[in-house]
């Protein structure tokens, strides 16, 4: 009788990708329930659209390069990416928006540069700079928070609104971004900064209905809803605290003194923190294995890179946020950080 | 004293990095005392089961043998003999398989047994101190002991090292899963490996032991406990169950905070370990002259009936061993089952089971595809680093997979890959199940090979140049010789001349100015011709 030959060790901890993946997805389900609170069921439509365009280019990519199919449909890595991007971009941004940054992801960020972990750049977010870039009034016009809006969108308009452009009454995105006073809302971020801009101080910038008690309605409570399932995901050690940590430092620690010096013209560091895509990057974004640094000293000096970016482009850079910018960026500095963060091996010098 | 060994002597217990929890199930096999199975009729005993040269063979085929008899011996090489497990008659000498992950095949000798188990005489020891330090090393020598815990190095060798030393570590962690060999015997021979380590103190020059044991083991560290008050020169340290706080390099780590340099030995530091079943098998030799030719192999896993521990002759075989256990295989056509000899982090399996256990065989695993399933297909590297934080080496894994993949083995050197001691945990974790620890030995040996390969070129380039040089240097001389001749000859003649003889310098001028002459009443005639010539 002969038997089975096997490379040690023979036995498997038996947490696959797909359980890692599946544990990401379900900890963004407390933010996506939070930004539907706030700004309508359009999250669900692009949640749906980003799916199926990830699972369709997923599928075909692997088709042409001539790789088995099912592989890449299983590790539901594609799922992460496109959740991602969809809760990212604007609920009710038109359609072809989110299928075209999809798209992109997918096939140019991740299989033209060989696939699962082989990507450089975080697919998600090379997706979201694209359209950013590329359609910068679309991608910027979130729709206001429910409270305050002055019509209130129902479902079928809000399917009528991603797919056509007009609810069935005739109103544009623009009409309904009006608010109560009749005036556009812009996110708390752009509206800081244009204030700012236009030498407002930062008490009279803050006059406004979109901010509420802590920094901006909804926005805050879409931060602390992703900061939560984060939480999840250090104590399922699905990732380690190294990044969020040193993200949220990274921006902490320069937006406080810098608002200390400068307590007029600055945001406060607690805008920044709950404003714009603050948790959402720091908890799923940044803390994407494959194109993040290694070790758990790179990973702090990674995300301490990506807090200050985030930090410097939101105070003196073109655009109201930053997060996927900054984590590009990042991206790009990851073999160098990886270089010179190699932990010191057993027997070569180290300290116990 | 230093603070860092004050806190040694306080007991302090340093922690290494990384590290895993992985089912341990010990106590299938561990609660029941170590029991002696009926001998095998046949036993095949490897020449070599340790690290470092084999002895020349002392039998040849028919002869009787008993147990305990050297087949091998000590001779000039320093070998490490092996001896026979019971007594019978020796039928074959010759190639054989062998428990090794390659499945090589090596010398075996095989023994017939007769059933009645003779013993050879053995000469017991009253007091060993009487015996200087290399009799006692020859002692051991003799009796065949070899490091039971690992790679078998010979435990006589490692003693004999002149260096002075802090602690002898006595090694009773056994942290790899399913294995409980050193917990019975540490349970029920207490006294014995006490008694070990004390002599091992002794050959050592060593002032004081560490004994440690893993936390998961209550009843052997109380055996212990209740001992050792009697002892002052030892110590009982209990380390935390995590895998692989066994490992040599992260128990001394535990223990004394201290890390062994890289490609360096424990005595490097001031240590020196060996594993509970060594100090127990240097009792016996020292004590009882009995050399070693059992020891205790837990037997375990889902597909054997009788899980336990059992006191094996060396030499049995496997398929003996699993036999009287009680084997029921996975029925399946589809060679589904495995036969792992050690853990499941660092055994490895056998092809089929007519290898037989030797001195370094803790433990023979036969599981179910339930309890430790198959290794599923192998995907993409997701770069997560779960690997990296379980590393006690402090490697990062996945670096080191991606070059190995790559085979850039002047990166995986600066990655430290020989500094990887193989125990698996990175393997153990990774969502992609990629076999790891199987790319690090492929490319340690590659690099091995590469290494083997350029030393060869570095002598047949080294022959060479000395070969040119020697024909150069001939060359010289050559010339040298025929300058030396012609200037004696020089002289010789100048001294002939000197004396009124022949110049021979004058033949030869005369010789040219015949030459010259000649020539030119060749050049006359020819233009004497030319001229006529004109004339027609």
């Amino acid at each position: 009788m002969t038997f089975k030959i096997a490379a040690s060790p023979h036995t498997h901890q038996r947490r696959t990708t797909q359980q890692v993946m599946r544990w990401v997805y379900f900890a963004l389900i407390p933010g996506v329930l939070a930004q539907t609170y706030f700004f309508g069921f359009g999250v669900y439509i692009q949640l749906a659209l980003a799916l199926l365009t990830a699972w369709v280019a997923e599928g075909l990519c692997m088709r042409m390069r001539g790789r088995p199919i099912g592989h890449a449909w299983q590790d539901h890595t594609a799922i992460v990416t496109a959740v991602l991007l969809a809760v990212s971009i604007p609920a009710l941004a038109p359609w072809w928006i989110i299928v075209m940054g999809t798209a992109f992801a997918i096939v140019v960020v991740k299989h033209v540069y060989g696939g699962v972990g082989q990507n450089l750049f975080n697919p998600a977010m090379a997706g979201y700079v694209l359209l950013l870039v590329s359609f910068p009034v679309q991608m910027t016009s979130w729709p206001i928070p429910a409270e305050l809006a002055q019509i209130q969108v129902s479902i079928t308009d809000t399917i009528n609104l991603i797919f056509t452009g007009f609810t069935s009454a005739g109103y544009n995105l623009e009409q309904l971004r009006m608010g109560i006073d009749g005036m556009t809302m812009a996110t708390p971020l752009d509206s800081l900064r244009n204030d700012l801009n236009h030498q407002l101080t930062l008490t009279e910038a803050l006059n406004k209905p979109i901010f509420g008690d802590i920094a901006g309605i909804g926005w805050a409570w879409v931060n602390l809803a992703f900061l939560a399932g984060g939480l999840v995901l250090i104590k399922q050690k699905i990732i380690s605290w190294h990044i969020p940590g040193g993200l949220l430092v990274g921006l902490l620690v320069p937006s406080a003194i810098y608002w200390l010096f400068n307590p007029d013209q600055a945001i406060t560091p607690m805008l920044h923190l709950l404003s714009g895509a603050t948790m959402l990057g720091a908890f799923f974004i940044a803390t994407d294995p494959v194109t993040a640094a290694t070790s758990n000293k790179g990973r702090w000096v990674f995300g301490l890179l990506v807090g200050f970016i985030v930090f410097a482009i939101r105070t003196w850079g073109g655009y109201p946020d930053a997060v996927a910018f900054a984590v590009l960026l990042a991206n790009m500095c990851v073999p160098i950080i990886d270089r010179y963060t190699q932990p010191v091996a057993y027997g070569h010098g180290g300290r116990s | 004293m230093s603070a860092a060994t004050k806190a040694i002597e306080a007991g302090h217990i340093w922690t290494f990095p990384g590290g895993i929890h992985p089912p341990e199930r010990k106590d299938r096999s561990n609660t029941t005392p170590i029991e002696v199975l009926p001998l095998a009729k046949q036993f095949i005993v490897p020449i070599k089961q340790h690290s470092g040269p084999v002895g020349d063979l002392l039998v040849a085929v028919g002869d009787n043998v008993k147990a305990g008899q050297p087949l091998t011996q000590v001779g000039i090489n320093n070998a490490l003999p092996v001896h026979v497990p019971t007594s019978g008659t020796v039928s074959a000498i010759g190639p054989g398989r062998i428990a090794h992950p390659s499945g090589l095949t090596d010398t075996v000798i095989t023994i017939d047994a007769d059933g009645n188990d003779e013993f050879y005489s053995f000469t017991p020891l009253a007091d060993y101190t009487t015996l200087s330090r290399a009799e006692l090393l020859d002692r051991i020598r003799q009796a065949g002991v070899a490091g039971l815990g690992g790679a078998g190095f010979p435990t006589a060798q490692k003693l004999a090292l002149q260096r002075p030393l802090d602690y002898l570590i006595i090694n009773g962690v056994e942290c790899e899963p399913y294995i409980s060999a050193d917990d019975r015997l540490m349970r029920e021979h207490a006294q014995t490996i006490i008694d070990g380590t004390e002599i091992l103190l002794h050959i050592a020059g060593c002032e004081k032991a560490l004994i440690a044991i893993e936390a998961n083991k209550p009843e052997a560290i109380a055996a212990f406990e209740a001992l050792l008050p009697n002892y002052p020169q030892l110590a009982l340290r209990v380390v935390p169950t995590k895998y692989p706080s066994g490992g040599e390099k992260q128990l001394i780590q535990l223990l004394t905070g201290r890390q062994v340099p890289s490609r360096g030995l424990p005595i490097d530091v001031g240590l020196v370990m060996q594993n509970v079943g060594t100090a127990f098998a240097v009792a016996q030799a020292v004590l009882n002259g009995k050399p070693l030719i059992e020891r205790v192999v837990t037997v375990t896993g889902d597909n054997i009936a009788k899980p336990g521990n059992y006191w094996v002759r060396i030499g049995t075989t496997v398929a003996e061993l699993l036999n009287q256990c009680g084997f029921n295989p996975v029925a399946d056509s589809k060679q589904e089952q495995r036969v792992i000899m050690g853990g499941p982090m660092m055994g490895f399996t056998l092809p089929d089971l007519d290898v037989p256990v030797v001195k370094i065989t803790n433990c023979i695993l036969v599981p179910s595809n339930q309890e430790l399933a198959p290794a599923a297909e192998e995907m993409n590297c997701i770069r997560c680093g779960a690997c990296a934080d379980v590393c006690p080496a402090q490697l990062l894994p996945q670096q080191m997979q991606w070059l190995a993949k790559a085979k850039d083995y002047d990166g995986l050197e600066q990655q430290n890959l020989f500094d990887c001691i193989e125990c698996g945990a990175c393997a153990y974790v990774c969502p992609s199940e990629i076999p790891l620890v199987h790319y690090y030995r492929k490319a340690k040996a590659e690099i091995r090979n590469i290494a083997r390969e350029k030393a060869k070129a570095e002598v047949a380039r080294e022959r060479f140049e000395a070969r040119q040089e020697r024909l150069e240097r001939e060359k010289q001389e050559r010339l040298e010789r025929h300058r030396k001749a012609a200037e004696a000859r020089k002289k010789a003649q100048a001294e002939a001349v000197a004396q009124g003889g022949d110049n021979p310098q004058d033949a030869v001028q005369a010789a040219i100015a015949r030459a010259k002459a000649r020539k030119a009443a060749q050049a006359a005639a020819a233009a004497k011709q030319n001229q006529e010539g004109d004339d027609e």
